[in-house]
């Protein structure tokens, strides 16, 4: 039995992409941060005042609510509930399934709305699914390899390597 | 599922600690949390019952340093271990590259640990993993008390792939870097085996 997923590799001309739909969703969303994670709940990208921010958290809690109302919906028979919205008392956080893949989050205020926020996400949304699939594309068609080049870190990783990390 | 990100040179892991209730997973990722330097760990988060209970995940971010120019980071889950919580279970396995099963040495914890090993393979094989074939360590907990299997009893019943297993005592240390140490590895060489 093979494993299900490979990894997910990213490299920089994708992440540039992503980077900047998610500096122009920022900006159009008037939003305190945007942040893109993984559904595993690795950060992929973050903007806006995040220096106070606990972003790495925040990451994981937001894989962890997509899974558990994912399986709510998968009790009452719905593939998944690809928009949530949690209302605060000064701020909201809006949450998007991109492309089944990556989740979309959106911390805003007063100084936005919730239209607003609904609104470019939408738009968003259809660019970064874009993105994603061509990623995905690349990475079937094997051109993800031109990083080898580079020198890929992985294949180059020691015993010492390993031990050295814990000191 | 590792993330392995080329612009921020970062690449990120998953580790699960799995294992019956009040087995010491929790105690595992607080020891590392509190040996660890504040540089190189994030936030502990715990998603508890009033009683300490685990009720979903504790989480702990650690970044252990770089290899070849690239940070390298494990995020460590645990599972929580009571039985009646098994759909948690199996999405907190969503994209994991390691697991560490924690064992309760105490002999009357024996029947709870076999079917927590049960319900670890069942769960991994329902999103297409192979226990067999995934970074995965055994850590026999609680060597410190009196009514404790041997370790000869935990291993014929516990580990039959004969993984890497390591005896400790969770609150006080041993074995809980020994443990972290050895998957932690296991999954650094399985990236390299898959050449990302």
């Amino acid at each position: 039995m093979s494993m299900p997923l490979s990894n997910f590799v990213l490299y920089e001309e994708d992440f540039v992409k992503i980077d900047e739909e998610i500096k122009k969703l920022h900006l159009q969303t008037n939003a305190k941060m945007v942040f893109l994670v993984d559904r595993d709940g690795q950060l992929i990208t973050s903007c806006g005042e995040n220096e106070n921010m606990d972003t790495t958290s925040l990451a994981s809690l937001t894989a962890g609510n997509i899974a558990a109302t994912g399986g709510m919906a998968k009790l009452i028979g719905e593939k998944e509930f690809s928009i949530l919205f949690h209302e605060g008392e000064k701020d909201n956080i809006h949450i998007t399934i991109i492309g089944r893949r990556v989740i979309l989050v959106i911390i805003f205020d007063q100084r936005s709305s919730l239209g607003l926020v609904r609104l470019r996400v939408k738009k968003s949304a259809e660019a970064l699914t874009r993105i994603f699939e061509e990623i995905q594309q690349k990475k079937q068609q094997g051109e993800g390899k031109e990083s080898e080049g580079l020198g890929s870190p992985l294949e180059e990783i020691t015993d010492e390597d390993i031990d050295r990390l814990f000191g | 599922m590792s993330f392995i990100n080329y612009s921020s040179r970062e690449i990120n892991c998953k580790i699960v600690y799995y294992g019956p209730g009040l087995g010491g997973k929790t105690t595992n990722l607080q020891f590392i949390y509190e040996k660890t330097n504040s540089d190189s760990r994030g936030k502990m988060i715990s998603l508890a019952t009033e009683t300490e209970r685990t009720l979903f995940f504790d989480f702990l971010p650690l970044a252990l340093g770089t290899i070849r120019g690239f940070k390298t980071r494990f995020h460590l889950y645990t599972v929580p271990g009571q039985v009646f919580y098994d759909a948690s279970r199996k999405l907190i396995l969503k994209g994991v590259d390691g697991v560490v099963f924690v064992a309760d040495s105490q002999l009357e914890r024996m029947d709870a640990n076999i079917e927590s090993v049960e319900n670890l393979k069942e769960n991994l094989m329902e999103q297409g993993y192979d226990l067999a074939k995934l970074p995965y360590v055994t850590q026999y907990n609680k060597r410190d008390l009196d009514n404790i299997a041997t370790i000869e009893e935990l291993q014929a019943s516990l580990n039959p792939l004969n993984v890497p297993w390591f005896e400790a005592v969770a609150p006080k240390g041993p074995g809980v870097f020994e443990t972290l140490k050895a998957v932690a590895k296991r999954v650094l060489l399985e990236l390299k085996k898959s050449g990302s």
